[in-house]
């Protein structure tokens, strides 16, 4: 009645098992030759004890599991060539189970899982103590789509740009005044969700000095992917100096065109949203105080040159998508006037 | 042999399984459970938001309790008249199961008609509604789908009622009005949990 | 009895004319016609979703690229997994349950054939409804997961959501309805002998899976009707303004959304658990023990819901038990690969491409289930939630998982369907352009997430480090392509030219290999009786302990036949799946035409219900 199963082409297939074991070996050779995991976005390179105490469980977990992974992978391909179907084979033994050996794996995943439960939640619990009073404070509120960053204890505010000293504790308290956000630095460790409502904490102590790329990683809108920001760590000097300049009133130019710029600031719908100190305090934008020490703006997005600057000012949402900042109808002239006056505010 | 009875079983009743039991009943069991998980999930919410609203009217603002203790007897009462609909039909007497489904169907009504009346003074006296406070969202959402749920408990019964008018209801029908039964003690007992857990814990 | 034989299949009256077989389809309430339709609709959202991927990934192949605007990115990848999860693998899973199941429980139908068809019509209007927001340029943007308050009408005032929201509703009620009818038809309609612990493991594992419909649709139905509430009548469940926690979302969704990842896996892990023993031709090693680590999967898949959530700050008590409870559900995942290995262990393995899926499923699976188990640890976890890591990490489950699954199941089951045999040259092709293309595009991917690549970026700066593995994860992706068009190339071919398959083309173990293929409408002519769970093969080969097979079966008459019922045809549910759309779109139109879609609901439900109304009356026409 049933057809007769068809010869098999054994040369053919094994063929394509070798492959395998060739891409496997292929892919984890890549692994290990070919990428560099020392870039600027990198998890696996941390730079502060909170970083490394979760990366020390990350590499616990990856060696075992690649150690089972590897013995699963090839336990599979030996057990395929081995028990393969031979001419005229018989049927085989039909086995229904081993009840012991169904109990000694069950043990042994467990016990396995032991070993990375035990340091995970030693972890979760040193890393989410109550802060030190002597921690540095720093307010993060994460908005649609850029970062603003308050330190209470020094009465400063800036935007996109988060300067912390080497070996200071640092503690962030996550404000969401908008949708739900996430606050990742991958070089300094985890993210932690800033979410509406509720205030999160991240506490940590940076290690190495460095200007490291940080982004929101919870989708957040139209322009998620703008959402960027960098921190920068300073050796206690020069976080010192910062902290002076960013203290004091905003820089005067005599540069013709920056008062141009000066003029136009204080005359539009800008003093709405922004905050120069001693000329304006609105709260929606970023404080503009001292603009100019910032390396980049908009969500980090670009750098603060005049001609990014004045495209910017000219038409925000083609250069990040759903940018909440109007398009004032400002004409080239004005544009270059207004990037000149925030480049002199350093 | 046994294939022979299983035949011939399935050619006198589709609907029962290898279990003895009926499809429909198991079914309606399956929604049953699945509807506990829903009205689970809606007191959940009820409950994650107790207390958290900003402004007011609150709970004790404005709930009248004995006109709520009322609806609640009249849920139970029609419970009891569900089962003498049953104990009834199963004994074919259709005219007696029909009037208890009847009265059944118009206590579940008067309720419905309560929680109209509850709802109204909500809004007009105490200006409560759906968009006042967290209290106001998740009080009338919770209440207004279990009351949806009588509703459609009592237009059931109503096409039952009906049915038995028309002659087309007897003792044969009895898993059908069963099934209405566990439908209907279920939405009475879910009334009991939310009457207890919204009106009755302060 | 005449106009229901018009409906069998292959019969000349239903086929003479095209309107005929189109109205035979429309009103079929034949569960293996359902399933051809779940099937077949599911298959062409694979595509379409596959098509979006493919998009995405062009866009992503190069930094600052310009191909699509961030706007329409959002709309892809939020479609992408709406669609793969929803309209892909849910459907292809619940194609396999409705023409599978009764034949491997011995059954006739499914015990509500009329619900069945429901199911299914109201899961194409869904899927047609979320897909035409395309057409107005909607597009749903929120993401699959929808998280509010982004999704509130806020911070979303267009329609993009609703059309998101509403199809989801409906598509909750077809998986739920489907949920019903197959806890029922497993329950109640097993042929005789079949006690549950010989049921085949897929049927198992299927059960275990509409456990997890039933329980885990109310969730996220609750919070889609709270979304729902929010943006239509102006109530405040996700509103922080008014002292809402945004996080009740996150908890309704993911009470639902875990579950949904064990519903989107079970049946694939069921057919790998029927083809292994097949082509090993051996008893599943341990099937008590697949069938209980199954079990507790599900059970312990409502008590990991919030490790979707180690980021949002629950605090250390509540990570930690979510971190344990997590890592236990690795102990039965790891059970069932090793009793799988242990199926293949001292078997006589014959290659044929559906065991090339399951073994690629066991490969694949394995890879994602480590990396599951990596995040399952809180502090990891803050490092590679939403990172590309964790889109390496589910892709090979659910891809490398789910879907090398139900590929191996399609190739199993093609010739039981068809009655022909899929070409196993243009299938291997097909596995194996899939699995290198599949492991091209998604193994760079968690090297891309460790680099600090986040999810949900339509662009990123080139001095990242990022730029060349995105361009040879967007290389496998088109690799996954080419794979899909060998399959359809096979199945082409096999329409046309098919090897006839005969009943039982691999020598398999369970009952549907006993009957014709393609089986006839009534399935089996006799109700079979059930004595183990591999019966068919029992029946052929004896039980291997120099039991002798057992005799054949006395021929079955033509009067047997005869006397079998099946269910008549229904346009009921076509009808009533049509007014609930209508009813729910409404919501997005006019209030009115909310009314009218509901009474007309009513009222054919009312329709629905009365046409079987006591059959015995009226009969014999």
């Amino acid at each position: 009645m049933t057809e007769p199963v068809r010869p098999f082409r054994k040369r053919f297939d094994w063929t394509l098992v070798c492959l395998l074991v060739g891409v496997l070996l292929l892919a984890s050779s890549c692994s290990w030759v070919g990428w560099n995991w020392d870039t600027p976005m990198s998890t696996v390179m941390p730079k502060s004890d909170f970083g490394k105490v979760t990366h020390d469980i990350f590499m616990l977990i990856s060696w075992w599991t690649l150690g089972i992974f590897i013995a699963v992978e090839f336990g599979l391909l030996w057990v395929c060539w081995r028990y393969r179907d031979r001419p005229g084979a018989p049927i085989p033994k039909q086995v229904h189970g081993h009840t012991a050996l169904e109990v000694s794996w069950t043990i042994a995943f467990a016990v396995i899982l032991l070993i990375f439960a035990i340091p995970t939640i030693r972890v979760i619990f040193k890393t989410q103590e109550a802060p030190a009073a002597t921690a540095l404070r720093v307010e993060v509120f994460g908005k649609q789509w850029w970062w603003e960053f308050r330190y209470p204890q020094l009465k400063i505010t800036t935007a996109n740009e988060l300067h912390l000293p080497k070996g200071q504790t640092a503690t962030f308290l996550l404000n969401a005044p908008d949708v739900i956000h996430s606050f990742w630095m991958p070089q300094l460790g985890g993210k932690r969700d800033v979410v509406p409502h509720r205030i999160n904490h991240i506490t940590l102590t940076p290690e190495v000095t460095g200007d490291y790329p940080g982004q929101c990683a919870e989708y957040c809108g139209v322009s998620h992917a703008n959402m960027r920001f960098r921190v920068i760590i300073h050796e206690a000097a020069d976080f010192e100096k910062w902290v002076k300049n960013q203290q004091g009133p905003p820089v005067e130019s005599t540069d013709p065109l920056a008062q141009q710029g000066k003029t136009i600031f204080t005359q539009s719908t800008c003093v709405g949203c922004h905050t120069i100190n001693g000329l304006s305090a609105g709260h929606i934008g970023p404080d503009l105080t001292h603009f100019a020490s910032r390396k980049r703006f908009a969500g980090s997005l670009m750098e603060s040159t005049p001609e990014n600057l004045a495209k910017w000012v000219e038409n925000p949402d083609h250069m990040k998508p759903g940018a909440l900042m109007p398009n004032l109808g400002m004409t080239s002239e004005q544009s270059k006037a207004l990037a000149a006056y925030l480049l002199s505010l350093k | 042999m046994a294939d022979h009875a299983a035949a011939v079983h399935a050619v006198h009743d589709p609907n029962i399984g290898n279990t003895g039991l009926d499809n429909r009943k198991m079914g309606m069991w399956a929604f049953l459970g699945s509807d506990c998980m829903f009205f689970g999930s809606l007191i959940g919410t009820y409950l994650a938001y107790k207390g958290k609203s900003l402004s007011g009217p609150g709970p004790h603002d404005v709930f009248d309790i004995p006109l709520t203790s009322y609806s609640a007897a009249l849920l139970l009462a029609s419970s009891l008249t569900m089962v003498l609909a049953l104990a009834n039909l199963q004994q074919n007497r259709v005219k007696s199961a029909a009037r208890w489904l009847l009265v059944t169907a118009l206590l579940g009504l008067h309720f419905v008609l309560n929680q109209v009346y509850e709802f109204t003074t909500f809004v007009l006296h105490h200006d409560l509604k759906l968009s006042t406070n967290l209290f106001g969202s998740s009080f009338f959402v919770l209440t207004g789908f279990h009351g949806a749920h009588v509703t459609g408990g009592v237009i059931w019964l109503l096409i039952l009622v009906g049915l038995a008018w028309r002659r087309q209801l007897d003792a044969r029908d009895y898993t059908k009005v069963e099934i209405a039964g566990l439908y209907w003690h279920f939405v009475d007992i879910v009334w009991i949990a939310i009457f207890t857990v919204i009106y009755l814990i302060p | 009895m005449a106009t229901q034989a018009a409906f069998m299949p292959g019969s000349k009256v239903a086929t003479e004319t095209f309107w005929g077989t189109v109205w035979s389809w429309l009103t079929t309430v034949d569960h293996k016609r359902i399933g051809i339709l779940y099937g077949t609709s599911a298959f062409i959202f694979f595509l379409v979703g596959g098509i979006e991927a493919l998009i995405m990934r062009v866009q992503l192949a190069r930094p600052d690229n310009t191909l699509v605007s961030a706007e329409r990115f959002n709309e892809l990848f939020t479609m992408h997994g709406t669609t793969m999860i929803f309209l892909a693998v849910m459907p292809l899973s619940a194609a396999f349950f409705n023409y599978m199941i009764p034949l491997m429980i011995g059954a006739r139908d499914v015990a509500f054939p009329r619900l069945n068809a429901l199911s299914y019509w109201i899961f194409l209007s869904g899927a047609l409804f979320l897909n035409s927001s395309w057409l107005f340029g909607l597009a749903p943007d929120g993401g699959w997961f929808g998280y509010a308050n982004l999704t509130t009408s806020q911070f979303s005032p267009r329609h993009t959501i609703d059309f998101w929201m509403l199809g989801l509703q409906i598509l909750g009620v077809s998986s739920m309805l489907a949920g019903f009818n197959f806890l029922v038809t497993i329950i109640n309609m097993r042929a005789p002998g079949m006690t549950l612990m010989r049921m085949p493991v897929f049927v198992w594992m299927s059960f275990v899976t509409q456990f997890l419909l039933v329980l885990a649709f109310p969730a996220i139905t609750v919070a889609l009707i709270l979304l729902m509430f929010d943006r239509f009548f102006g109530t405040l469940f996700y509103a922080p303004a008014a002292g809402a926690d945004p996080l009740l979302w996150q908890h309704l969704f993911w009470i639902f959304g875990h579950p949904e990842v064990y519903i989107l896996i079970l049946p694939a892990m069921g057919i790998v658990s029927e083809v292994l023993p097949t082509f090993a031709r051996k008893p599943l090693f341990g099937a008590p023990v697949v069938i209980y680590s199954g079990i507790t999967i599900g059970f312990f898949g409502f008590g990991v819901w919030s490790h979707h959530m180690f980021s949002v700050g629950m605090g250390p008590v509540a990570d930690s038990a979510f971190s344990i409870a997590t890592m236990l559900i690795a102990v039965p995942t790891g059970v069932k690969i090793l009793n799988w290995i242990g199926t293949l262990w001292g078997g006589s393995i014959r290659f044929r491409t559906p065991l090339y899926f399951a073994l690629g499923f066991i490969a694949m699976f394995t890879m994602g289930g480590l990396s599951g188990v990596m995040h399952a640890s809180p502090p990891v976890d803050l490092q590679q939630t939403d990172s590309y890591f964790v889109v390496a990490h589910f892709h090979y489950v659910l891809f490398g998982g789910s879907i090398f699954g139900l590929f191996g199941g399609i190739y199993y089951w093609w010739p039981k369907i068809n009655g022909k045999l899929l070409d196993e040259r243009l299938g291997l092709w097909h596995f194996w352009l899939m699995m290198i293309g599949f492991n091209v595009t998604f193994f760079p991917q968690h090297y891309l997430g460790l680099i600090g690549m986040p999810r949900r970026i339509y662009t990123y700066a080139p001095d990242l480090g990022w730029n060349f593995w995105n361009m040879i994860s967007t290389i496998g992706a088109f690799l996954i392509a080419v794979s899909l068009l060998f399959f359809i190339a096979n199945v082409w071919r096999t329409m046309r030219s098919g090897k006839i398959a005969g009943n039982d083309p691999w020598d398999a173990r369970t009952l549907e290999w006993a009957i014709p293929s393609p089986p006839p409408v009534y399935n089996f002519a006799r109700v079979p009786h059930v004595h183990d769970r591999d019966d068919f093969w029992l029946e052929k080969h004896g039980d291997g302990h120099g039991g002798a097979p057992r005799p054949k079966p006395t021929p079955v008459t033509a009067a047997e036949i005869a006397s079998i019922h099946m269910p008549s045809p229904s346009f009921w549910p076509l009808l009533l799946a049509l007014a609930m759309a209508v009813m729910i779109s409404g919501l997005m139109i006019s209030m009115y035409q909310v009314i009218v879609g509901g009474l007309l609901t009513l009222y054919l439900m009312y329709k629905f219900a009365m046409e079987l109304h006591r059959p015995a009356e009226g009969h014999g026409h």
